[in-house]
């Protein structure tokens, strides 16, 4: 079985209740709708308090390439235009729909059958994908017609597919591969045409065995498609690792993974894919798993854009006497919530509730110089190091030391037998030197 | 004895040979340079703080002896008797600045800020911020973690622990502004000390809203301007839903601390004790 | 949003990765302390009380002296549990004749946590190993006491027969009861120094294969037992506290070049096994060179570490002033360590 060579850490992978059934959530209350979700330049409102809106209407306009929309997921009055938090807790613009009536845009098409004719032509494809607003739903919310818009000096040899779902916890990618394998397929299909490669491949981890099993029999019938059985280790579903694991080749430094000849889709992305140049549906739902080791019931659900979080919770059998943390994302590298809420946004992809025992940091002690950092880190930097060079402002040698390599994954600290605040100190000390390396790049005046 | 003779020939001879060698490395390597710069430099604070814009105290003495007597040439840091003391050294005129102090615009910390979120990792302002709004939800506040007391060369920013703030050594702050730039939230600013009557400004640096801000906050500025239409020297201004005092033109009347409904301005005693009774 | 504040307690913010795996100092220390219990308890088995106290007077000494430094100059909450200092004690005493008197083994435990530990700022931060610095500080101190060892008696059975067992003048009151004599690296060296050749000093020696490994000759405590420490070792690197690479090159590199030397002039030098399974270079592979502070990071550096060490143990062996060379390798080698970690670097993915 494949997998990614240097570095990795093997966490228990906690895939609680992978096998219920998701769930539709059905919230009646007002929506709020961040007006980015998205990473790039922020996006601006087009409606203003008072306007209806029809499903799928698009509330905001983009304001440069890197950027995306987002649509209304219910027909309704706009009820505010102002700021809501973020998960950071910072306010930041956000609309706010009153849901009534039921007029959706004409263009949606809302027949559940399997369309798997392709008939727009690549430039339209990548069209339509940005007109839907459709962003990586791994996480991170990068715009996909961006993505798929490849450097002249490049050229795409593979799609990969992330279905690896290496995080702890996270069961949505599994749930929507077993639930929608045919729309999935589609959608590589789909996006195989806008990129012009002939070969994709579906990475899937060694835990998912019903996943891979129905994604191999149903690939037989795609021209192109190979699913491949990953051995189970994280982070492999970081794009720069699975590019090794899935290819063997490997992301030169500081390059994208096009630069390898390859582009990463998350499954996720595929199917939203799929309902946006199918069924002509902009992005306003996505599934979202609630879990925790104290969840009554974790399971995934539908959701519209816009929910408050707390509705999930609710809907899972309430929050937890003993909840210490709100992770958004799985455990290695979700962001902790500050409260319940915060509407879901694209990029949410799971609610983990961690008991309180869990939740704190244990206090850091000194650093053995064991070098367990430096043997989980699949970037092969060395995270002791860096950790030290960061505590003592030395930004040249952090420089030196390929910080800004760092993918954050958490590895070095989740390993750290002194429980370290390694991935603090880097992340701090990356944003620092890539500030550096930005003021040194613009010329003064 | 001739061991005895070899040993101390070959060792003198030894010696002699890296004396030469040495003689023509330094000879080569030997860099011209005014003997005054030396002369300032133990003048100076030694701190390399950078507060003058130059890139350490050497750098600056070098700068003020090439300048031929230019103004804008100031170590900050220096009192104005000992800077006009090395200007006469080298017999240039000084430039003298007026003596500033950091202030702390937050009066959150512990005992103001309404907490919702425990914070715990590394204790870093700047990572803090790139994480999240603050434990009170507000987004320009103090965070609490020491970034300024760190960033002072001098030891004279430290976190009081009752209140969970930075707090000002008056008399050992030199006004280099290191905590200014060490904040990511840009709350400590350099103000003119006025010794004698106190500074006056307000303790709060919210843009939120002001029904907002007080979720966070119960000493927050809400921009409500009572203060800016009490002003007689006309040197308050409301922008963003927060209030500013220009430390220039503030006549120090005090009118607008007693006016602000939420208490966020601050007025500091003179540093001076007003003689009782 | 619907205006519901939550009332619920509050919650943690942190930076990711919110779980952490399951290791910690305290487990790797305490790991490391249970891999020592068997060659503790061959050396008690062989070496009685007098054992048993070094190992106690030892093991006290060291962590009553971070628990002191710790509280009054340090003046920081103690970091006992981790359980380091105890390894210390233990290695220190691994590495110490059974009769030495308590007092020496007090001033070498000092010497180890005081000198080359907490100098340094404690846990982590020294260069050398504490316990070896411990015993060469004592080595060189008492170099008398430091080379008087007894001979194995098991608590069970009867001495083993055919040793050469002779009462040094100078050891009769420190070990009134024991039976004294050299160890097997002694012999060789002495037997070389006596114009023997290796060949009729091993027949003097009279050691089967089976009592090298099971540890019936004279020694430092802990070291005589190869079997004990590849027991303990085997449980490390299950543990996975250790990696192979550090014995494996230690070990390696000291059979290799120990079988170049044999082979060059058999008669002036020992054959390889016995070099493996005489004196303390088990003990040093395994425990003492594996040290997470004091040895490298990266597997490459690792293997570089190791094989210096082997090369410098054969090396101080065969032509150093001193029997055997361990410690010193080991010691010699811990300050090239920050030197291996610039040099060998990991692999950065993508380069």
């Amino acid at each position: 079985m494949k997998t990614f060579h240097k570095g990795g850490v093997h966490p228990n992978d906690h895939k609680l209740n992978a096998d219920a059934p998701a769930q539709i959530l059905t919230y009646d209350g007002p929506l709020c709708i961040m007006v980015s979700q998205h990473l790039g330049a922020p996006s601006v409102p087009i409606v203003k308090r008072g306007d209806k809106v029809k499903r799928g209407q698009p509330l905001t306009e983009n304001t440069a390439f890197v950027g995306s929309v987002v649509h209304a997921p219910v027909s309704g009055l706009i009820q505010n235009v102002s700021e809501a938090p973020d998960t950071g807790n910072f306010a930041r613009p956000a609309i706010f729909i009153q849901p009534e009536g039921d007029e959706s845009e004409d263009f949606i098409v809302d027949d559940p059958t399997l369309n798997r004719e392709i008939r727009l032509s690549p430039g339209e494809i990548i069209e339509r994908i940005k007109a839907m607003g459709i962003v990586g739903l791994g996480g991170a919310c990068f715009p996909t017609h961006v993505k798929l818009s490849i450097p002249k000096d490049c050229k795409a040899e593979y799609l990969l597919i992330n279905g690896v779902e290496c995080e702890p916890f996270l069961i949505d990618d599994y749930r929507l591969m077993l639930d929608k394998p045919d729309e999935i397929l589609v959608g590589i299909h789909i996006l195989m045409k806008a990129l012009s490669v002939q070969k994709a491949i579906i990475g899937i981890e060694a835990n998912k065995p019903k996943a891979i099993a129905l994604l191999k029999e149903k690939a037989a019938a795609y021209a192109g498609i190979t699913v491949e059985a990953l051995k189970m280790k994280y982070p492999q579903g970081a794009e720069k690792q699975l590019v090794k694991a899935l290819t063997g080749r490997e992301v030169p430094s500081g390059k994208l993974p096009v630069h390898a000849g390859c582009v990463i889709q998350n499954v996720g992305t595929c199917f939203a894919v799929y309902e946006a140049v199918q069924k002509h549906k902009p992005l306003t739902e996505r599934l979202v798993t609630v879990t925790g080791p104290c969840v009554e019931s974790p399971r995934n659900f539908w959701v519209k854009i816009g929910t408050p979080v707390s509705a999930l919770v609710e809907a899972c059998g309430g929050l937890p006497e003993n909840t210490g943390k709100i992770v958004a994302g799985g455990p290695m590298m979700g962001k902790a919530l500050p409260h319940l809420n915060l509407p879901v946004t694209k990029g949410l992809s799971a609610l983990l509730l961690l008991p309180e025992e869990q939740a704190h940091r244990r206090a850091a002690e000194h650093c053995i110089r064991c070098g367990k950092c430096v043997e989980a880190c699949p970037m092969g930097l060395e995270p002791y190091l860096l950790h030290a060079a960061v505590r003592n402002q030395r930004m040249d040698l952090c420089e030196r030391h390929h910080i800004t390599d760092c993918i954050e994954c958490g590895c070095c600290q989740y390993t750290c037998p002194s429980f370290r605040p390694l991935l603090d100190t880097l992340r701090l000390g990356k944003s620092k030197v890539n500030q550096i390396i930005r003021n040194r790049n613009t010329p003064h005046q | 004895m001739t061991t005895l003779l070899y040993a101390v020939l070959l060792l003198a001879a030894t010696g002699l040979i890296a004396a030469v060698v040495l003689y023509f490395i330094a000879m080569k390597f030997k860099v011209e340079e005014d003997p005054r710069i030396d002369l300032v430099v133990e003048r100076l604070p030694g701190a390399n703080c950078g507060a003058c814009g130059k890139a350490g105290c050497r750098d600056l003495a070098k700068a003020f002896v090439e300048s031929q007597g230019e103004p804008a040439i100031v170590c900050p840091v220096c009192s104005n008797e000992e800077w006009a003391a090395v200007a006469e050294l080298l017999g240039l005129h000084a430039d003298t600045c007026e003596v500033k102090i950091p202030v702390v615009r937050c009066q959150g910390g512990r005992l103001n800020s309404i907490r919702q979120t425990t914070y715990e990792g590394f204790e870093s302002c700047a990572y803090a911020h790139s994480l999240h709004a603050g434990e009170n939800g507000c987004g320009y506040g103090c965070l609490g973690l020491g970034d300024c007391t760190r960033a002072c060369s001098f030891h004279c920013l430290s976190m009081n622990p009752k209140t969970g703030l930075p707090e000002v050594n008056e008399a050992a702050c030199t006004a280099c502004g290191a905590c200014a730039k060490a904040c990511p939230r840009g709350i400590i600013e350099l103000r003119y000390k006025h010794a004698h009557e106190g500074r006056i400004y307000v303790g709060c640096h919210t843009e939120d809203k002001g029904a907002l801000a007080m979720k966070h906050c119960l000493s927050a500025c809400i921009g409500c301007g009572k203060c800016a239409r009490t002003c007689p020297a006309n040197a308050i201004k409301v922008e963003n839903n927060l209030a500013y005092i220009d430390f220039t033109r503030c006549s120090h009347c005090g009118a607008c601390v007693d006016v602000c409904p939420k208490h966020a301005i601050v007025s500091t005693q003179p540093s001076e004790p007003a003689s009782s009774n | 949003m619907p205006a519901e504040q939550s009332v619920s307690p509050k919650m943690i913010v942190s930076g990711s990765p919110h779980i952490h795996g399951p290791e910690s100092v305290s487990k790797i220390m305490w790991g490391v302390v249970i891999a020592l219990l068997p060659a503790l308890a061959v050396s008690i088995y062989y070496f009685g009380l007098p054992a048993l106290r070094t190992v106690l007077v030892s093991t006290a000494t060291c962590v009553a002296l971070e628990w002191l430094i710790q509280r009054f100059l340090f003046k920081k909450p103690g970091s006992l549990q981790d359980g380091s200092a105890v390894i210390t004690g233990l290695l220190l005493a691994f590495n110490l004749p059974a009769t030495l008197p308590w007092w020496m083994t007090v001033i070498g435990a000092t010497a180890a946590i005081g000198l080359a530990k907490m100098a340094y700022g404690g846990l982590g931060n020294n260069p050398f190993n504490p316990a070896l610095v411990g015993r060469v500080f004592l080595l060189i101190s008492f170099p008398v006491a430091m080379t008087t060892w007894p001979q194995p008696q098991p608590m069970f059975g009867t001495a083993p027969a055919g040793q050469p067992a002779v009462e040094i003048g100078a050891a009769t009151e420190l070990a009134a009861d024991a039976l004294t004599g050299p160890t097997p690296l002694g012999v060789i060296k002495e037997g070389l120094q006596q114009g023997l050749t290796i060949d009729e000093s091993l027949k003097s020696l009279g050691l089967s294969p089976v009592e090298m490994l099971t540890g019936q000759r004279a020694g430092s405590l802990g070291e005589v037992s190869v079997l004990a420490i590849l027991l303990g070792g085997l449980f490390l690197l299950w543990r996975r506290i250790i990696t192979w690479h550090i014995p494996a090159a230690f070990l390696g590199s000291a059979f290799v070049f120990a079988a170049i030397l044999h082979a060059a002039a058999p008669q002036a030098f020992p054959p390889p096994g016995f070099s493996l399974l005489s004196g303390g270079i088990m003990l040093g592979a395994f425990f003492m060179a594996t040290d997470m502070v004091t040895s490298p990071m990266t597997p490459w550096g690792k293997i570089i570490f190791g094989l210096g060490c082997g090369l410098l143990t054969i090396l101080i062996r065969n032509f150093g002033a001193y029997p055997e060379g361990v410690s010193f390798a080991i010691l010699i080698m811990n300050a090239f360590v920050p030197l291996i970690n610039r040099g060998f670097k990991p692999k950065r993915y993508g380069c």
